[in-house]
């Protein structure tokens, strides 16, 4: 009956069923389209905008964007890469990053997509803000100095866990932060699990595991192997 | 009564709705001062929502505190016309009197002072707010006085009532502030119409926003009327935006003081048009005072029968409540002002699906600007072709401005659409002019070779705010104060806009103490770039406006303060060395580097 449908990614042609986004339909795909807050398992959040694409002379977020026949669709061109590696540095200065020391260091999406995106230094100065560490649950220890505001644990944990324990809060860069859902503020006082889907779904080292640190050596983890943009099928 | 029957009587009176969070978070911290964890807790158990959920949207509006500010907290409005007023040798005046810093709550819990955005009181500043209730006019006297009576512990129901008068200061008014109309009589010719033909007779009128965006009323009517409600409690809401927040703009509030029949009256008429039973009017809350006076004008109407059911002796039901806002500049546009009506942080959505067809609740909802449901009932009572007839061919109708700045008479002026800035700068008796920022921050900044222009849509639409600069305004100063207006109202939601407001903000402080060069002028240019966009919405896509229109506009503002060098560190020792300074209480030569001598110090 219907043909299959399909736009252009740099040229490529990508097929999509109807209602898909654009990046839904390039990652089924397999092509690469930048991205942070984006999960395959749960609608857009469409906040970090690094997907940023280029739609008839026009930017938009891919994650949001619904895919439209014959549509051109710009994606890893110098310009848009070059707004996605400040959006990076943006990211790497508002929060504290110390990639050499970080647990997460080589299976970290922020650092994947700075290397992919031949990020070569934060450019900006460093804010430092000032964010606290939560080590008050038993099993998991929550460091939001890493945190970059995608949303994913406060979806996952409402969606999947049913159990609403993150919610974003606060106003602007100072005052944005993942509100922990008890009276005291800390994880300690919920009843969040290391079984949670919200314990494993965050991008960055925010949400650790307790007693577990370097059990794969740096340079054997996930992105040291290959890098983000050709891991793209694993994802869904 | 205890604190928890306090917060139990609110949540009572608002039926435990979590939608209605605003208002029982504003009504709990009018009776107790702060929002503590323990009242957070009670409140999101009594409507069931997560804890967080209730936490996340009271630390998102500057006007509720989860922790204590002090029985008196004092906000000056830090417009840049408030600042050309000299708020901030009054603030600091006041400050060192209270033996205070600003920001901070006095020792004994009894008084912060800190600066906020604009209160809405440019054509009468330097203003401020003393628990939420807006004084204009201040003066030196006035804040000695003021300080008397924080010490005294004077509650401010005892203040001098002169100290919150409020002037409308009309200066010009045309075919809307002069309209003549008794309440009633625009719905009866509405009802009188039908909705169908209403509607019509709006298009037929070429109505547009007056919010400053200039989409089709009708347009927006008829896409609302024809989008068909969701779910088991179908409904369709006309929401009126009086978060009136852009810098340098006050008509609305003019317009909710002396003219709130005609404003509900157009709320009225866009409910029959739209099909709504329900109106919501979302008020700043800056301006809390006017509560009082719209709810009476409310019952008013409901005693004569033009709200309620059976309107006029019709099938037309429709009754409009009251929502107040929290200080958050975000919430004017549309989609978080929705988000916040529903008791959520005020972040803009992703759209599609627009307002009209996914809006308040899920339903199908028109959000319109104050100005323009009240021009509305012109419409109704008159028709199209008398409402053509003023205005240009494609801006039909008048424009309410808000005019302040550098000129004799600030205050609210309405033209018919066409009007040059020119006629409205002689009209209001500015001299020497230099520049007009139109449309607040987020607007243009005319150059005196631009003043020929027109306010209509076809040249320049804006929703009214023209903040006038002499030739001894100093054009950098207002950029500066913008890109720390923006930076403090961006909801964070987005990277560009979260971050590079703040950025943007550091680098013009940085030019402004003297350290910047060159380089730092283009990474103005390429923030500006970036956030144009992509930016999630129209906050971040404009909020490097103000410096781009400088930049390009009064480049030697800039010039002159940057050094000679391709390059100059953000880091700054001298800088560094304020802690220390602070610490020893040393402001002397010995105790700054010899390059960053304070004015008119000698090493």
């Amino acid at each position: 009956m219907n043909e299959t449908q399909t736009f252009q990614l740099d040229g490529e042609d990508i097929p999509f069923a109807p209602g898909q986004s654009i990046m839904q339909a390039a990652t089924a795909h397999g092509a690469y389209i930048p991205h942070l807050c984006w999960h395959p398992d749960f609608a857009a959040h469409g906040s970090c905008k690094l997907c940023t694409v280029k739609v008839n002379g026009r930017f938009g977020s891919s994650c949001t964007m619904a895919a439209q026949a014959g549509m051109s669709v710009e994606n890893r061109t110098a310009e848009l890469d070059d707004k996605r590696r400040t959006l990076l540095q943006m990211l790497f200065v508002e929060g504290n990053h110390f990639c050499p020391s970080c647990e997460k260091s080589g299976n970290c999406a922020l650092q994947a997509t700075a290397y992919e995106l031949k990020m070569m230094s934060p450019h900006f100065d460093m804010f430092y803000p000032d964010r606290p560490v939560d080590a008050s649950h038993p099993d998991v220890l929550l460091d939001f100095n890493r945190c970059i505001m995608c949303s994913l644990c406060v979806t996952a944990s409402a969606e999947v866990d049913g159990k609403n324990i993150f919610y974003m809060g606060g106003r602007g860069l100072l005052g944005r932060r993942v509100h922990v859902s008890s009276e005291s503020g800390r994880l300690g006082d919920t009843n969040f699990a290391l079984s949670d889907r919200a314990a494993s779904i965050c991008p960055v080292g925010v949400i650790l595991p307790k007693r577990r640190g370097f059990a794969v050596p740096i340079g054997e983890r996930k992105y040291d192997k290959a890098p983000i943009s050709a891991q793209v099928k694993e994802r869904v | 009564m205890s604190d928890t029957d306090t917060i139990d009587a609110v949540l009572d009176r608002h039926r435990r709705d979590g939608t209605r969070l605003m208002q029982i978070l504003r009504e709990t911290q009018e009776q107790l001062g702060w929002l503590a964890p323990a009242t957070l807790t009670r409140i999101a158990e009594a409507v069931a929502w997560p804890r967080a959920k209730v936490e996340g949207t009271a630390d998102f509006y500057s006007f509720f505190h989860t922790r204590p500010l002090g029985r008196y907290r004092v906000l000056w409005s830090d417009n840049i016309t408030d600042r050309m007023l000299g708020n901030i040798d009054l603030m600091d005046a006041m400050c060192k009197k209270l033996w205070l810093e600003p920001g901070r709550v006095s020792e004994d819990g009894l008084v912060s002072v800190d600066t906020t955005s604009c209160t809405g009181m440019c054509d009468q500043g330097p203003a401020l707010l003393v628990n939420y209730r807006a004084i204009t006019r201040l003066t030196p006297a006035r804040v000695g006085e003021m300080v008397g009576l924080i010490r005294s512990e004077t509650p401010v129901a005892d203040w001098p009532a002169e100290w919150f008068a409020v002037e409308d200061n009309i200066r010009r008014k045309d075919i809307l502030l002069g309209h003549g109309l008794v309440p009633g009589e625009a719905l009866a010719a509405a009802l009188e119409r039908g909705p169908e033909k209403m509607l019509a007779e709006i298009k037929a009128a070429g109505l547009r926003g007056r919010g400053g965006a200039g989409f089709g009323t009708g347009l927006k009517w008829e896409a609302c009327r024809n989008a068909p409600g969701q779910g088991d409690n179908p409904a369709h809401y006309v929401v009126c935006n009086a978060d009136e927040g852009e810098p340098g703009t006050f008509k609305d509030r003019v317009l909710l003081s002396s003219y709130a029949d005609l404003v509900f009256e157009g709320i009225s008429i866009a409910g029959l048009v739209v099909g709504a039973r329900k109106g919501l009017l979302y008020l700043r809350g800056e301006y809390r005072y006017l509560l009082e006076g719209l709810e009476s004008a409310l019952a008013a109407r409901r005693q004569a029968g033009l709200l309620g059911a059976n309107i006029l002796g019709t099938a037309f039901d429709f009754d409009i409540e009251i929502h107040l806002g929290a200080g958050a500049y975000i919430c004017g546009e549309e989609s978080a002002l929705i988000e916040s009506l529903e008791g959520k942080p005020g972040r803009p959505r992703i759209r599609p699906p627009f307002p009209v067809t996914q809006g308040y609740l899920g339903q199908p909802t028109t959000v319109n600007n104050v100005e323009t449901l009240a021009a509305s009932c012109l419409i109704a009572s008159h028709g199209s072709a008398w409402y053509l007839a003023h205005g240009t061919g494609k801006s039909a109708g008048s424009k309410i401005l808000s005019i302040s700045g550098d000129c004799e008479r600030p205050g609210i002026y309405e033209y018919p659409y066409g009007v040059t800035v020119r006629q409205v700068l002689a009209d209001c008796g500015a001299t020497q002019c230099q520049a007009v920022q139109v449309s607040g921050p987020s607007g243009i900044c005319l150059a005196e070779e631009e003043f020929g222009r027109r306010i209509a849509f076809e040249d320049i639409p804006t929703a009214g705010a023209l903040m006038v600069f002499d030739e001894s305004r100093d054009m950098f100063e207002v950029a500066r104060n913008f890109a720390h207006f923006f930076a403090h109202e961006s909801c964070g939601f987005c990277t560009p806009c979260r971050v590079g407001t703040t950025l943007v903000r550091n680098l013009m402080d940085k030019i402004a103490r003297q350290h910047g060069s060159p380089y730092d002028i283009n990474e103005l240019f390429k923030l500006h770039r970036l956030m144009q966009g992509a930016s999630h919405c129209g906050l971040g896509n404009s909020a490097c406006n103000p410096v781009f229109d400088t930049l390009n506009k009064f480049r030697p503002a800039y010039e002159r303060r940057l050094m000679s060098l391709d390059y100059e560190p953000a880091f700054d020792l001298d800088a560094a060395l304020s802690q220390a300074r602070q610490m020893t209480g040393r402001d002397d030569v010995g105790a700054h580097l010899s390059t960053h001598l304070p004015n008119g110090a000698e090493a």
